[in-house]
């Protein structure tokens, strides 16, 4: 039978299928973080179960970590406890760990790429939905509860449904100043939050083969926006030069092997889909969201729509914006440049370059957040921190930060902040914090003017 | 993990769609290491007002709405992983979500603590909410065994995969199953290293 990526990769890692019920996936990576692992842990030590196979998982200290001053003591005593407790936790089981000032660490979704733990046809799961980031690579990485981390302990596989499948095709030109994020953010205000749910999808088209691995990062990342469980990129020359030379990735004749290997991960010609969207890269503009819930986005050039329903209104609302507003030109005074979906070092060049020579207005509060240690350094050397700060902007340390806003990176209540993060929920960077989703070099030039602009009008 | 087979009660009706995990327990609440007390938090942003006082539009603040059943509006549960959403929902008192649709990742985290998610068509749900904001006595009969919800407004059966009904109405979870697999995983794990 002709097998998609997805088919492949899965049906190599199925261990047993219960009758009428769910199927046992061997789990190759599982990576863990402070926030959803210690009641899993926990829940081992109670029932006495050891961690199966703790050579097979990486943790990293992220969600709840602070961005400045990193080398200092917590000041919150709940988020100091959550991360000691990560580290006697992967002490005590001996668990490879990135703890906070460790030169590998950052976000999970970052690190685990850089390093060359991500590689194609593997299993991966966390318990943090964005695991489709590694979907990039043409792994199968999905996010799981904590439950079900407590399983990957106890037995290194899950317990799942195998999932339906959903190809998304976009080729053709994308536009001057149009970019991956862009891309992703076009796929789900067009197809909707929940159109995914149910499916694991696959990208395909010229449009995401002439992307970077950064670029195909941050669009497999946001597959859980239009509900999908992962999102998939066959693997290609582009992966396997990023992962060449990687400080996990095998050397010599074992990685050409692998390389021969990963260049059978793709889909069959005619294998069979059960739901498939194909959509003209020419399409695609800038993209900004103006509710709250990503797929309520538009282009640059639109305006916003007018529904009915309450939910809607409701999102309005707390937006304080109208039906019928273009969002160009609206004042905002936050900027966060980082988050599992943009804060690699492609993201920040993108950022640079367009900065140079410019100064931030004065009215915005511009955050900077590298997502690793190894981003972090990269902007050094390659001499981007000079052009921030000569614009006046400063760079923070790593982490997830005002993404999700559990430690004391919050926007204010009732301030605009265009982010380059991926969930625009209500109070997801801070109480009443109003979030614009966009790419990063929308997100720098609202920076450098103090609202939104339309790039696609600028040399 | 309790025991779930019957249950007949009233319900709290949130009619909003696209209910995020944010939304249910928000991520300033989760740095506890162990599952107990986010009840408390449920909601928390919906639950109070900006100037800290009580929202008294919020249904689970108005109390003509009682009951272990919550019933909400289309895609509920999406966003964020968070389990911690389950442990709220759980830990508040809730046995039962109904909904139009829920997102994979907290169905799943549900079914794990016992908390039964109910798919139901998006016309019956509409209908309910309505019935419920208008009689918020009305009562709801669920039967996992026979997969039913009934209501003045009719009797409907659910889908639910075979093994999670198995462990619930038994009180079964994942990890014993997985264990009793033991052998299977571990000459799994050898071909793979091969
Ligand atoms: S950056 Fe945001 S989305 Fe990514 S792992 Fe951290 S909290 Fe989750």
């Amino acid at each position: 039978m002709k097998k998609t990526l997805f088919d492949k990769v899965w049906d190599a890692h199925v261990v047993d299928v219960i009758k009428n019920g769910p199927q046992i996936l061997y789990i190759d990576k599982h990576l863990i973080h402070e926030v959803t692992s210690p009641q899993a842990f926990n829940e081992l030590e109670q029932r006495n179960i050891p961690i199966a196979r703790p050579d097979k998982i990486v943790a990293t200290a992220d969600h709840n970590t602070p961005t400045q001053n990193q080398h200092l003591p917590i000041k919150d005593i709940q988020s100091r406890k959550q991360l000691e407790q990560l580290t006697k936790n992967c002490k005590n089981n001996n668990i490879t760990l990135y703890e906070l000032g460790h030169k590998y660490n950052g976000i999970i979704h970052v690190i685990a790429p850089e390093l060359g733990i991500t590689q194609p046809g593997m299993t991966m799961v966390c318990g943090d939905s964005h695991t489709s980031t590694h979907g990039a690579f043409g792994a199968i990485a999905f996010g799981i509860g904590t439950s079900q981390v407590a399983q990957v302990f106890a037995s290194q596989c899950v317990l799942i449904q195998k999932p339906k499948k959903l190809r998304v095709n976009v080729n053709g030109k994308l536009k001057k100043g149009v970019l991956p994020k862009d891309v992703i953010l076009y796929i789900i205000a067009k197809l909707g939050t929940n159109s995914g749910t149910g499916y694991f999808c696959e990208y395909a088209g010229n449009v995401f083969e002439e992307m970077t691995m950064e670029g195909r990062m941050t669009v497999c990342n946001m597959s859980i926006e239009m509900g999908a469980r992962g999102g998939m990129i066959a693997p290609d020359q582009t992966t396997f030069d990023y992962i060449k030379g990687k400080k996990f990735a095998s050397k010599g004749i074992s990685f050409e092997q692998k390389v021969t290997y990963w260049k059978t991960l793709k889909t069959d010609q005619d294998a069979i889909f059960d739901q498939e969207y194909s959509l003209d890269a020419a399409e695609i503009e800038p993209m900004l969201t103006y509710g709250t819930n990503p797929g309520m986005g538009i282009k640059i050039s639109e305006k916003i729509p007018n529904q009915k329903d309450t939910s809607f209104k409701k999102a309005l609302e707390y937006m304080q914006f109208k039906p019928g507003e273009s969002l160009i030109n609206k004042t905002i005074n936050y900027v966060f440049l980082g988050s599992c979906t943009n804060s690699r070092i492609e993201d920040f060049r993108v950022a640079a370059n367009y900065i140079k020579g410019k100064q931030k207005a004065k009215n915005v509060n511009a955050w900077l957040v590298p997502g690793s240690q190894q981003v972090a350094k990269q902007i050094q050397t390659e001499g981007l921190q000079q052009i921030f700060e000569a614009a006046g902007f400063q760079l923070r340390q790593p982490g997830c930060s005002a993404c999700l806003a559990m430690n004391d990176d919050k926007i204010p209540e009732g301030e605009y902040c265009v982010s380059t993060s991926n969930r625009n929920f209500e109070g997801r960077q801070g109480q009443g914090a109003r979030t614009i989703l966009a790419s990063p070099l929308m997100a720098a030039a609202a920076a450098i003017a103090g609202k939104i602009v339309d790039i696609t009008q600028q040399n | 993990m309790e025991k779930f087979v019957k249950i007949t009660d009233t319900a709290i009706p949130i009619a909003t769609e696209n209910i995020d995990t944010d939304q249910i327990i928000p991520a300033r609440f989760l740095k506890a290491t162990d599952k107990k007390g986010f009840g408390e938090n449920l909601f928390r942003d919906w639950k109070y007002k900006k100037d800290g006082n009580k929202n008294l539009e919020f249904p689970l603040n108005q109390s003509k709405y009682q009951g272990k059943i919550l019933v909400a509006g289309n895609n509920f549960g999406c966003g964020s992983s968070r389990e911690h959403a389950a442990w709220a929902i759980a830990d508040y008192g809730f046995k039962v979500i109904i909904s139009s649709f829920f997102a994979d990742i907290f169905k799943g985290n549900a079914l794990n603590n016992g908390l039964l998610p109910i798919q139901v068509p998006e016309k019956y749900i509409k209908e309910l909410l309505a019935l419920i904001q208008e009689k918020p006595n009305t009562k709801i009969a669920i039967d996992l065994e026979k997969q039913t919800v009934e209501t003045a407004i009719g009797k409907i059966t659910f889908k639910i995969d075979a093994y999670k009904k198995l462990c619930l109405t038994k009180g079964y979870d994942d990890i014993d199953y997985l264990i009793s697999k033991k052998d299977k995983i571990e000459a799994f794990e050898k071909q793979l290293e091969i």
